[in-house]
């Protein structure tokens, strides 16, 4: 161990001030989300509410006129499921083409790479009248398929399975084993935590995702989180802690599955350098 | 759905020689397109086959209410209407304009990366906070900041009067500040981004060099130009990269936050293209614009893969 120093003590203290101010939005949302919609917009800005009305707000949110437990099922489902089936077939792509000799590999990949390129909304057009066609427009399974349809987690899987030293693949093979049972077996289990930082990172972008709900969806009985409070806010009109008590309610769960799992959140940014 | 190979395939053809390598890669041919294929033909249906219709669409003047009847070829006529039509004009230069957040957000962030790094504790603490806009969606950061930006009794506002301020600006409401009001926004949510990535960077500095610099008698200062700078090059390379590629997608944030307004000063590409598409219905417009996008969004990968070797330097 150091000795603490001074200067550190210091640096930290001038951060810690830096960083309070950064999240400062974040605390006032949380803050106007348990006053009396009276005093949301008085200054100064009383951090610690003189009047709490949490109870209500959050009443109003869960238990009001937007069914919004709906929306989060709704939303848990598409979000559980774009992940799995994302996390399966990128998973079992990148082993495909790292650990796999076959005719046309590397071409091929290269394909897949440059797509990854292509803008969402430059394909939203066709994307859309391929779903009204194949009646998949406004259902669950057409955003389902449409976030795993990215390459990004087949790209990301592909350099761990790399660093997966052939020998061991080429003894398993001596061994009579398939790439299916190698894959499962041997591989899946050396690149766990790439596969976990790829599921965060999946999860919350599909949770968070409007843009998709928005273009897909026209049944209000299947919308997501994201459109939910979206008409939440615009049914609430301008009670301001109405619409923070729906904020803080969309990103609460995240909130917490990015504090449980931080670790491979922010190394998997950092080690994949990834955005969503 | 995958082939188990049978236990006993490569045993049976175990001899060495030509016949079993020769069923081996047989086998390898098949299992490596099984094992892509549900990733092939999702990636190929949702992505590869709509980018192609999109370039055919954008030469036709259709729109995808009146059928397959109403589809007819125009040429050029799509783009050349995109050079004279000035929404577009105004949507790909605010585009241009908010590149500017960039560079904004990577210098904080490097700052803040270098203290972070060698000058503070609680170093998880403080990833985690920075952090903590990457994770939250944007509708909720919209509509909190529609809250925050509030003309008359926002808090921003009251804060900026209660220390002398007589107008403070009407941020989302001016269509002269809407922009930068968005773009502050953005520096906000991207800075986690960018100093995890610095972070990163940092941590692969070898700290021998720091300790001869120390030993040759160099300011902290200078260390951090003369060594930090330069090595991090590759890392501010690729944050420029994505922030500009990543600049050119945010959708749901104009969407929820300005829809564009007030007078299309906060209008961007793929907004636009969004209004085209489906509330003016011109699938046509509207595929030439992507396919611009496209272009666009080229062009700065071009640039990166011939400026990766020329400017990073190391």
């Amino acid at each position: 161990m150091r000795s603490i120093k001074l200067s550190r003590v210091i640096v930290t203290l001038f951060m810690g001030v830096a960083g309070i101010l950064f999240i400062m939005p974040f605390l006032w949302m949380l803050s106007a989300s348990f006053k009396p919609e009276l005093d949301v917009m008085k200054y100064p800005i009383q951090w610690i509410p003189a009047k709490w009305n949490m109870v209500e707000n959050y009443k109003q949110v869960w238990a009001g006129a937007v069914p919004f437990t709906l929306y989060y099922w709704n939303s848990a489902k598409v979000t559980l499921m774009s992940t799995a089936l994302s996390l399966t077939i990128s998973a079992m792509a990148a082993y495909g083409f790292s650990k796999i000799v076959f005719k046309g590999r590397d071409s091929l990949f290269i394909v897949v790479l440059a797509t990854f390129m292509i803008p969402t909304q430059a394909i939203l057009v066709p994307q859309f009248i391929m779903y009204r066609w194949l009646g998949l427009f406004d259902s669950h399974i057409g955003l389902v398929l449409l976030a795993a349809s990215g390459v990004l987690g087949t790209f990301l899987l592909r350099q761990f399975f790399l660093g997966i030293h052939d020998e061991i693949i080429e003894s398993a093979r001596i061994d009579a084993a398939g790439h299916w049972t190698i894959f499962s077996r041997i591989a899946l289990p050396l690149v766990q935590p790439a596969l976990a930082t790829y599921m965060i990172l999946r999860f919350i972008w599909t949770w968070n995702d409007y843009q998709n709900p928005l273009i897909f969806l026209r049944s209000d009985s299947l919308f997501t989180l994201q459109l939910g409070i979206r008409k939440f806010a615009d049914f609430s009109g301008e009670f301001y802690s109405l619409m923070m008590a729906g904020a803080v309610s969309a990103i609460l769960p995240l909130l917490i599955i990015f504090i449980i799992g931080q670790k491979q959140v922010i190394e998997g940014v950092a080690m994949g350098s990834v955005k969503g | 759905m995958e082939v188990i190979p049978e236990e006993g395939t490569i045993k049976r053809y175990g001899k060495p020689g030509t016949g079993r390598m020769r069923k081996q890669s047989f086998y390898d041919n098949i299992a490596g397109y099984l094992f892509i294929s549900p990733m092939l033909i999702l990636t190929t249906t949702l992505v590869i086959i709509p980018i192609l219709l999109s370039g055919v669409i954008s030469f036709s003047n259709w729109n995808f209410v009146s059928g397959l009847e109403g589809f007819q070829l125009v040429g050029l006529d799509n783009y050349t209407r995109l050079m004279q039509d000035e929404s577009f004009h105004r949507s790909l230069i605010n585009n241009l304009i908010m590149i500017a957040v960039v560079p904004v957000a990577m210098f904080l962030a490097l700052v803040l990366a270098a203290l972070i790094n060698k000058a503070t504790y609680f170093k998880t603490f403080f990833k985690v906070i920075y952090f903590m806009p990457f994770i939250s969606s944007f509708v909720a950061i919209a509509l909190l900041w529609r809250v925050l930006y509030h003309p008359n009794n926002g808090p921003i506002n009251g804060f900026l009067r209660s220390i002398g301020v007589e107008n403070p600006p009407l941020w989302l409401a001016d269509p002269k500040f809407a922009l930068i009001s968005v773009m502050i926004i953005m520096v906000w949510t991207s800075l986690g981004f960018n100093m995890v990535i610095y972070l990163a960077g940092l941590q692969n500095i070898s700290r021998d060099l720091y300790e001869a610099a120390d030993v040759d008698g160099a300011s902290p200062l200078r260390q951090f130009f003369r060594i930090t700078l330069p090595l991090l090059s590759p890392t501010s390379f690729f944050l420029l990269i994505t922030g500009i590629v990543g600049s050119f997608k945010v959708f749901d944030l104009i969407m929820v936050l300005t829809g564009g307004g007030p007078a299309g000063s906060t209008s961007v590409i793929v907004f636009y293209l969004y209004e085209v598409a489906f509330i003016n219905l011109e699938s046509g417009y509207a595929s030439a614009m992507g396919i611009i996008l496209l272009m666009l969004i080229l062009l700065v990968t071009l640039i990166q893969w011939v400026g990766q070797k020329k400017w990073v330097n190391y």
